[in-house]
């Protein structure tokens, strides 16, 4: 066993402290935060959880949670169908779960709020409406940085249809160049469809900006809303990109409840995605009359409690002050950042001066994953392995790396955990 | 170290991670398996020389975790001079010791192979050591290969042994 630098808790201290004391104060009151969030009080593997894997699904309120069980234990009934008084409950609350969404993103209207499972199904949902119509030799430009949920169903009409993809480069820290996108654009591009934040290295990208260009070249936009909607307010309008998707699990919603946001006009022109119930109009078996949107794209019962649940999680962060969450996610940030940095043998992928709580990293002569089994035992919950963008993996070097991903209910002591576990698993593993 | 960690990163472990035997291509194989673990990213190449029932000589190249690694390291240790039927056993034996499905007739048996006895805990890196013997098992049996246990392996039989 190698006999690494001793762990200097007084020097991680006085960066800690240097930090807190430089960023501005906010009033945020963690400790009240974390009251409303059950599953962080918990002891695993007899250490408090430290819990750090945000970004693959955040853990929920418990508002949210009385609100599923409430829906089925009092409204539980199909929608838009019956006329009886639970159906009216049920319906109800969905739409209103809809309005909230509209709200949220600072939508036009309602109708260009489609629920859905969750970011991948919209991007699906898109790709198959509006491929549809594209032909071989057409164009579709991604960036380096997606996950494989805005990558896969381009390859997939791909093969169905010939178009090709072109990709947008990122530079070493991480970011997007907007002014090289143009570059790739062409007579035949059809989509420019990019993340608002990536995944892995929690880059904001400039997504306004980019939309404007796009936009010259009379290219529509998709964006992967993903990682955003938990940090930051977005606002679909003030982006003007043309598809906006997202899922209710990474913040704070259900799992299975996910939106896709498209402008009216877009969404019109768009073809079904899946026939059913509560799709249509009028149906034969000559011919059926499609509903508009929202509802052409929801054939099926929804998933009605997670729609509720999304609706209660949106009102609990517009309840917060979500400036003061997002100072407080980036004093965690920099404190995560100048103490990963003293860690031996450490480095960090993504170094963004734009960047939402997330932290990739690999160390020197040991694996993610045993990394992340020694953090567990730990009671440190963190993700390991590709993130499920194996190109961005690629483009780095590496073939996995562990990720420590914040929200505004994590500590400064959580962060200092991870650190001495890092340590530590330096110390018992080379 | 806790005393639950130090069951799975025992001392053996590690030095095997940190210093694999065998660790090297091989010109004169007679089947090389890739092996893939599409969870994880871990990737491992298994070279075999067969000298008729006899495994004459193994090796691997690859990156993974320190389980993984050192999984395939004790492997070709242990693998190296013995006959394919040996062989075949020897996977059973190791898979159960993994997979904790049944208690060993005789635990001894496996010797150094022990140290990874505590992975059996850990379900969710019980694939980790098991790349390189589910290999192991397609290069003695190519012609079964395929998507095996969430594992993807190929089989490639160099054509100057066909």
């Amino acid at each position: 066993m190698s006999h690494p630098r001793p762990i200097d808790r007084d020097a991680m201290r006085a960066i800690e402290e240097q930090i807190l004391a430089s960023s501005p104060q906010t009033d945020w009151d963690v400790q009240a935060v974390r009251r409303d969030f059950p599953a962080l009080h918990q002891r695993v593997n007899g250490a408090p959880l430290a819990y750090l894997d945000n970004a693959a699904t955040s853990q929920k309120p418990q508002v949210v949670i009385d609100a599923v069980s409430r829906y089925y234990r009092r409204d539980n009934a199909n929608v838009r169908r019956g006329v009886h008084v639970l159906a009216e409950r049920a319906t109800a609350a969905y739409e209103g779960a809809r309005e909230k969404v509209r709200h949220f993103l600072n939508a036009r209207s309602v109708r260009e709020i489609v629920f859905l499972r969750g970011t991948t199904e919209a991007i699906n949902l898109v790709a198959n409406g509006l491929g549809s119509r594209w032909m071989s030799g057409d164009e579709i430009v991604l960036t380096r940085m997606e996950h494989h949920a805005n990558i896969v169903p381009w390859q997939l009409l791909r093969e169905r249809c010939g178009v090709r993809l072109r990709v947008l480069p990122i530079t070493p820290a991480g970011e997007l160049e907007p002014e090289r996108i143009a570059g790739l654009f062409s007579e035949r591009t059809r989509l420019l469809a990019l993340t608002h934040v990536s995944n892995v290295l929690g880059t904001v990208n400039p997504v306004a900006e980019m939309v404007q260009v796009a936009h010259r070249h009379g290219i529509p936009v998709l964006v992967d809303g993903a990682q955003a909607v938990p940090h930051m307010v977005v606002d679909v309008q003030a982006l003007d990109c043309d598809f906006y998707c997202f899922s209710g699990h990474k913040m704070f919603a259900p799992t299975g409840i996910g939106v896709l946001y498209g402008k009216e006009a877009l969404l019109e022109a768009l073809p079904p995605y899946q026939g059913g119930g509560e799709m249509i109009r009028r149906v034969s078996f000559e011919k059926t009359d499609f509903a508009d949107p929202p509802y052409r794209f929801e054939a099926g019962t929804p998933h009605i409690a997670g729609a509720v649940g999304l609706g209660v999680a949106i009102d609990y962060l517009e309840g917060l002050d979500r400036k003061a969450a997002a100072d407080h996610e980036r004093r965690l940030l920099h404190v995560a950042t100048a103490q990963l940095r003293e860690v031996p043998g450490l480095r960090i992928l993504g170094e963004a001066p734009n960047k939402v709580g997330v932290v990739s990293f690999v160390m020197e002569d040991v694996h993610a994953h045993d990394l992340g089994t020694v953090l567990d035992h730990k009671g440190v919950a963190v993700r390991t392995g590709h993130h499920c963008a194996m190109p961005l993996m690629a483009f780095y070097g590496v073939p996995a790396t562990t990720r420590a991903s914040l929200a505004f209910y994590n500590t400064p002591q959580e962060i200092d955990r991870l650190v001495e576990g890092l340590h530590y698993a330096r110390e018992i593993l080379t | 170290m806790s005393s639950e960690l130090t069951d799975l990163y025992q001392e053996l472990l590690l030095d095997h991670a940190r210093h694999p035997h065998n660790f090297r291509a091989m010109d004169t194989a007679s089947r090389i398996v890739e092996g893939y673990n599409p969870l994880c990213g871990d990737d491992l190449k298994l070279y075999l020389r067969l000298e008729g029932d006899r495994i004459a000589d193994i090796s691997f190249q690859g990156r993974g975790c320190a389980i993984s690694t050192a999984s395939a390291s004790m492997l070709t240790d242990r693998i190296k001079g013995r006959t394919v039927g040996e062989a075949e056993q020897l996977f059973e034996s190791v898979h159960d010791l993994l997979t904790g499905a049944r208690p060993l007739a005789d635990p001894g048996d496996l010797g150094a192979l022990e140290a990874l006895a505590g992975v059996s805990k850990y379900p969710m890196r019980v694939k980790c050591a098991t790349l390189s013997w589910h290999a192991l098992k397609s290069a003695l049996r190519p012609a079964i290969v395929g998507v095996n246990a969430d594992l993807e392996l190929s089989v490639r039989v160099p054509a100057s042994c066909v």
